[in-house]
């Protein structure tokens, strides 16, 4: 059904590339605002996210592609056309539920026939097709048995094979891992990511989970408060985040707040509220700051820490050593500053001969690495 | 460490409470059985066994009648009842409208309502609004007994049936959407079937209610349409005969047998899809 509708398209002027596009999309519930006019474009076949915190919008966001829910204003496109008043069972595309939502009156093989079936293909072709997505999600070997005799992880594979068998446009996926515990998780991280790549579909996540962001999109958008802070690779929303909140949120960072004192080519120097004066680097070409007050994010692994204060150009102060956490591969310090700021720094190698909390420490970090975000 | 839930019983007296108060709630009907099989016309002494009580009902075509009756009663009762009683359930568990919150109060308010108020407000609605007003079309008959026995029956289905929808995946009918279901078939392929359980407990509750109720039925009923418990107690007022107690064996073991299905239909089903 979705295919023949698709055909007969009345073609908006649409973006080729994008298979999923939102323009201005805003969404109220009971006079509140939960999406703030999002705009953006998921290209055809590309792995994007949608990461933010719980109450960010994220999964409304993800609902308005999908239908469940209709935009109060802006639009939805799906490959070019219009879906604002499209019902979901019209819409090219399929859902994988946080919570599976498997129907526990059927059998796994009959979950994932349920869609083909109101299709009304032949016999033939649903035993084959359905055989076929179990057998892509490994649970071929699992067909005749119930949601309910069957764990959480594979009652996760089979409700991938549920939408995927229909074959649609656009994969969505609604926090798929939640459920799981860490194991299984990463487990099934490595096979979303198999699953993409042999399928080449676009497949549209939405995630808290900043790590699986991270390791599985091609591009991610930072979502907060209802509007998208940064659309970006992984690699970019990690080392050139946009915004102070896109900082903060992935991985970890030190942030200061600050006034822009002065500024040459590709450094500003800026007096912090607590008045340490950091060299910082320019946000980004063509984005020149000159003045106001800025935040400045610092990488917790590009601090230095040395017990004799440093003698080249980088930022270099002195604090004392507050708390040492150990966590396996690498260890946190607390260094408290004497401006009475608190800098977490990360340093692979383990402490030996640690100073006393009452011994200066100096930390120090470089101007290419501490960013200058406006506010 | 020994878990404090598993220890054998070890208290003598404890299981002579659990007999006295089993022997309390049952040997009455142990009695009733009993005498059931006497042959003697009073319930004194023993005199011999015999079937010929059981005949002696199974002849009587005024039992006969009122147990048809009581069965047309319960059968159109909850068949009425379970087709509103879901669509309510649903309707209030998935919907927003205005009033909601005030049908939500009302509408299981018939189960805490004294059985005696829904017979005198049923029967006086009938006489001074319902036969008038309908120019005599209305009567009190079977008809009349089925409509006041929907009120309760309706709320027993939809009490049960709407837990069951609470305890539901919120996201079934969506998912069903999303597949490419109508929402009339994501209702019929999905959220019926979820409920079937459900639906068929609320459906026994309420026929074995129906089935027993006597106060309504007797205010609502015309004449000529009496349903088994009102037969039983007209015949009662002249004295305990024996063929009443052998027609009470016979209800104790059909209900009994009826509720041996339906809990064998439901460990089927959970068995099934919970092990």
């Amino acid at each position: 059904m979705s295919q023949a509708a698709i055909q007969n398209s009345s073609a908006t002027t649409a973006n080729a590339e994008f298979d999923v596009e939102l323009r201005q999309v805003c969404k109220l519930f009971n006079n509140e605002t939960v999406v703030r006019g999002v705009d953006l474009g998921i290209r055809r076949g590309e792995f994007f996210s949608i990461l933010g915190p719980s109450g960010c919008g994220k999964t409304t966001t993800l609902r308005l592609i999908a239908g469940f829910d209709t935009p109060s204003a802006g639009e939805v496109l799906i490959q070019g056309r219009r879906m604002n008043a499209m019902p979901p069972y019209r819409r090219p595309v399929n859902t994988v539920f946080q919570s599976y939502a498997l129907f526990s009156h059927l059998t796994a093989w009959e979950n994932v026939a349920f869609g083909l079936r109101l299709q009304k293909h032949t016999k033939a072709e649903i035993q084959q097709r359905v055989d076929e997505a179990l057998k892509l999600v490994k649970m071929d070997g699992f067909a005749k048995r119930f949601p309910a005799q069957l764990s959480g992880g594979q009652q996760q594979r089979v409700a991938l094979a549920r939408a995927l068998v229909n074959r649609p446009t656009v994969l969505l996926l609604d926090e798929p891992l939640g459920a799981l515990d860490l194991k299984l998780r990463k487990e099934m991280q490595v096979e979303l990511a198999n699953l993409h790549r042999e399928l080449a579909l676009t497949f549209v996540m939405v995630t808290h989970d900043q790590e699986e962001a991270l390791c599985l999109s091609d591009r991610i958008a930072v979502m907060n408060q209802g509007i998208i802070e940064q659309i970006d690779t992984p690699e970019r929303i990690y080392q050139q985040p946009k915004t102070p909140f896109v900082a903060d949120f992935i991985g970890d960072t030190n942030l200061f707040h600050g006034k822009i004192e002065g500024f040459y080519p590709t450094t500003l120097w800026v007096v912090t509220e607590t008045g340490l004066k950091v060299k910082a680097k320019q946000p980004e070409a063509g984005n020149t700051l000159t003045s106001g007050t800025v935040v400045l994010s610092v990488r917790p692994e590009t601090v230095q820490l040395s017990l004799t204060p440093c003698n080249d150009d980088r930022n270099c102060f002195e604090g004392r050593l507050q708390d040492v956490m150990y966590l396996g591969t690498h260890v946190h310090f607390q260094v408290q500053l004497l401006s009475g700021d608190r800098l977490t720094v990360m340093r692979s190698n383990s402490p030996t001969n640690l100073p006393s909390a009452d011994t200066p420490i100096y930390v120090s970090w470089s101007a290419q690495d501490c960013l200058a975000l406006p506010l | 460490m020994n878990s404090t839930s598993n220890r054998p019983l070890s208290w003598p007296w404890l299981s002579l409470i659990a007999i006295g108060l089993f022997g309390f709630m049952y040997f009455p009907i142990l009695v009733l059985a009993f005498y059931s099989f006497n042959d003697s016309k009073y319930s004194t002494g023993w005199k011999g066994f015999t079937w010929k009580w059981y005949v002696a009902f199974l002849n009587d075509s005024r039992i006969l009648t009122a147990l048809a009756n009581s069965l047309i009663v319960a059968f159109f009762a909850v068949g009425i009842a379970a087709v509103v009683g879901t669509l309510m359930a649903v309707g209030l568990a998935r919907y927003r409208f205005p009033g909601k919150q005030v049908y939500q109060g009302t509408a299981y308010l018939p189960l805490i309502i004294p059985d005696i108020a829904i017979a005198v407000a049923t029967l006086v609605f009938l006489a001074a609004i319902a036969i008038p007003v309908s120019g005599g079309l209305i009567q009190l008959s079977l008809g009349t007994v089925i409509s006041a026995h929907v009120v309760f029956c309706l709320s027993y289905v939809a009490i049960v049936v709407s837990t069951r929808i609470n305890d539901l995946n919120p996201h079934l009918e969506e998912a069903a959407l999303d597949l490419g279901a109508t929402p009339t078939q994501a209702f019929m392929q999905v959220l019926l079937p979820e409920l079937m359980p459900a639906i068929v407990s609320g459906c026994l509750l309420a026929f074995v209610l129906s089935l027993d109720d006597f106060l309504i039925a007797s205010f609502t009923a015309g004449g000529g349409s009496s349903t088994l418990p009102m037969e039983i107690f007209s015949r009662i007022r002249t004295g305990v005969k024996p063929d009443i107690n052998a027609l009470s064996v016979v209800l104790i073991l059909s209900t009994g047998f009826l509720f041996a299905i339906a809990e064998y239909l439901r460990y089927r089903s959970e068995r099934k899809r919970f092990s």
